[in-house]
């Protein structure tokens, strides 16, 4: 790659006083121009570029605010992920809505009012304390707040929101990863070799197009479920699985760039001084692939937290004690009276769902106007 | 071109066969299998016995899990599949065909709808958006857009009924018609209905995806815009409105139309979540349920009806793409 050069130009009282003797040597006077000059390596471009768009600044605040709050904000909190408010509470308010007609034709609106006082405490409003408690071995338990409330378990929506951040953002990157790794891999070998390798990793992409994911994830749940193993590991056989089948458009990324740069007289030049082809793939041409790989990857993070939450809202998600963005908001479509009447109870983890995947998005977008080659300032 | 086409056309074929090889296995390594699932209470209570039960998994043929019969039974769908016969289906007990066909034009008036929304909202929206780049409208669109590709599609629907029907009330919940008026002999009323519970899952449809197209249109449009010939069309003195109308958009156009044939199985395949959501009679929803309980000659069909439909899809966008753009050649 080229190396850009960038003048400072000041002016002014404090731009640098010029030499005022002459020279002696040619030397002196290269070193006073590298003085004056400051010479920014592509990294440093690429990072000038992403900085000055607003946008992928937005998205990165977001992000850095999205990974302290779900990894270090546990730290911080007087709840656990599964930890149940057994404190009861505050009487709740159950209304039922029912439509009803009279013998004149008359319609009315009939609110079933049922109010009772459950042993854990669920929905609680929020900014509400638990009650304090006697524990078993006699120490009292101070009342511990809910900043966001509580869902219909007796969980803490904001800590749950803390532990469904980590588990969604962990998930995201491993399967990106995986992902990534997978097409590269495949990628490379069939751009660089061609013929029968090329044609075959084209073919199985060919097929893994055709089927269509979301079916297949289902079928795969219901196998696994039908195995009855661990409930709490199904969530990662499930992405695992899922970045089994989506690692074909990076393949077909790594291969239509490694298909261009072959011909490039630098890969002429590793051919003639008898490079092993692995290391001309992995040290030569994926490294020029990696932009618009860095790219894809920030783009898929967002994809697989939707997935995620797809996935709970089929069912197929974490195991119930679990949190996970994506079930919370399921839980509304399950039920209409947490859909009417506790927003709480979803509305947060939806947002937190946008806010991941947008940080993403913005992110992404950033880096492909900063990495983008034509670009030149 | 022809022996282009018929190569890949060919190659198709053999792609959906190893298609349909992977999925017939998958199911058939459902751990419940479709006559198990029904008759499970009946099993569990003892009103029917294994000999019963063997017979019935016989008639659907499923009694045999072994590789072998699983591939016994993977040949027979093919065979029938080859004879024009997509099989019965266990759970809606008509032929696949005729349930595929009956539910996928509730989904293709949606999509169709949506899609015409979506690209008549973000194509003028993405070529104002690249001709005024970095103006207050790109920042605008840009930021609409992103936020619409982040919901998952069951929020934004879940917060639509939440706003739209149960709170103000203007649209129905859920469901395609009014299921307590009789309509019939009221076709127009029965349209007009129709029309209306659809609003809210279109707009569902355009929000999550209006923002992929739109961003297509600007990137298209910017790197037309950097074109030498929209500079020459610029120095012969015609107006800018002509340059972008005429000269931009007609260029814009050509990724725009490929990627129009592109999206074919989406037009038909049908929404799983959505039609879920909003209680639809899709496709989606009907292969939902198929899934669920193992109805393997639906699924089967289902599956192959999207692969089809992707395959289609795929070499359309290639063959558009040849005929809107001349300097496209084929090299293999």
């Amino acid at each position: 790659m080229e190396e850009f050069t960038e003048e400072i130009t000041e002016r002014g009282p404090n731009a640098p006083q010029l030499p005022e003797e002459e020279p002696e040597t040619p030397e002196a006077a290269q070193e006073s121009i590298a003085d004056r000059t400051r010479i920014l390596s592509p990294a440093h471009l690429v990072l000038k570029r992403f900085f000055r768009s607003k946008l992928s600044i937005v998205g990165l605040c977001m992000f850095i605010f999205l990974l302290l709050f779900s990894f270090l904000g546990p730290l911080f909190v007087p709840w656990g992920e599964s930890e149940v408010d057994r404190t009861g509470g505050q009487p709740v308010l159950n209304i039922f809505e029912v439509q009803a007609q009279d013998e004149n034709g008359e319609w009315y609106t009939v609110y079933l009012i049922e109010n009772y006082t459950p042993e854990t405490n669920i929905h609680a409003g929020a900014f509400t304390y638990s009650k304090p408690y006697e524990d078993s071995d006699g120490t009292m338990q101070p009342a511990r707040l809910h900043l966001l409330g509580t869902d219909e378990n007796g969980y803490d929506i904001f800590v749950r929101l803390m532990y469904g951040g980590r588990l969604s953002l962990i998930l995201s990157f491993l399967v990106v990863v995986i992902y990534t790794v997978i097409g590269v891999i495949l990628g490379g070998l069939a751009g660089y070799f061609g013929k029968w390798v090329d044609m075959i990793i084209m073919r199985i992409v060919d097929i893994l197009n055709c089927i269509p994911s979301l079916p297949i994830l289902l079928i795969l749940g219901a196998i696994y479920d039908g195995a009855q193993l661990d409930l709490a590991f199904r969530i990662y056989f499930m992405l695992g699985f899922l970045a089994l089948l989506s690692w074909t458009g990076v393949a077909r990324l790594v291969r239509g760039q490694i298909l261009f740069l072959r011909e490039q007289e630098y890969i002429v030049a590793a051919e003639a001084l008898g490079m092993s082809p692995m290391r001309k793939i992995f040290h030569h041409l994926v490294p020029n692939v990696m932009p618009q790989l860095i790219v894809s990857m920030t783009l898929g993070l967002g994809s697989i937290i939707l997935y995620e939450a797809t996935l709970s809202f089929l069912g197929l998600g974490v195991a119930p004690d679990m949190a996970s963005w994506g079930q919370m908001v399921q839980r509304a479509t399950q039920n209409t009276s947490i859909l009417n009447y506790y927003p709480m109870d979803w509305l947060p983890a939806g947002i937190m769902i946008i806010l991941a995947v947008l940080s993403f998005n913005f992110i992404g977008d950033g880096l492909r106007d900063a990495l983008d080659p034509k670009m030149k300032r | 071109m022809v022996k282009y086409i018929v190569k890949r056309v060919l190659y198709s074929a053999l792609i959906l066969l190893i298609v349909s090889m992977l999925l017939y296995l998958l199911i058939r390594l459902l751990p419940m299998n479709y006559v198990e699932q029904k008759f499970l209470h009946s099993s569990l209570q003892g009103t029917i016995d294994e000999e019963e039960l063997y017979r019935i998994k016989k008639l659907y043929g499923l009694e045999d899990d072994s590789f072998l019969g699983i591939c016994r039974g993977y040949w027979g769908w093919l065979s029938a599949m080859f004879r024009g016969d997509m099989g019965t289906s266990f759970l809606y007990d008509r032929p696949v065909t005729e349930v595929i066909s009956e539910h996928m034009w509730v989904s293709f008036g949606i999509a169709l709808a949506a899609y015409i929304l979506q690209f008549a909202i973000a194509i003028p929206l993405g070529i104002k958006a690249a001709t005024r780049q970095y103006g207050a409208l790109d920042y605008a669109t840009t930021v609409l857009a992103m936020i619409g590709i982040s919901f998952p599609s069951f929020f934004i629907a879940i917060l639509l009924i939440k706003v739209f029907a149960v709170d103000l009330g203007w649209f129905p919940v859920n469901g395609l018609q009014d299921v307590t008026v009789n309509w019939a002999g009221d076709p127009v009323g029965l349209f007009f209905n129709q029309l209306w519970h659809i609003v809210l899952p279109m707009l569902a449809i355009t929000i999550v995806s209006i923002g992929g197209l739109m961003r297509h249109a600007r990137t298209n449009t910017l790197e037309v815009l950097n074109q030498d010939y929209i500079r020459t069309a610029r120095a012969k003195g015609l107006s800018e409105h002509a340059v972008i109308y005429k000269h931009v958009f007609r260029n814009t156009m050509v990724p725009i139309v490929t990627m129009m044939a592109g999206i074919v199985p989406s037009l038909f395949g049908g929404m799983m979540i959505l039609e879920q959501v909003f209680a639809l009679p899709g496709i989606g929803q009907i292969a939902y349920r198929a899934l669920t309980l193992g109805d393997i000659p639906f699924i089967m069909g289902y599956n192959m009806f999207i692969a089809l439909l992707t395959v289609i899809g795929t070499l359309l966008s290639d063959i558009t793409y040849m005929i809107v753009d001349p300097r496209i050649k084929i090299t293999k």
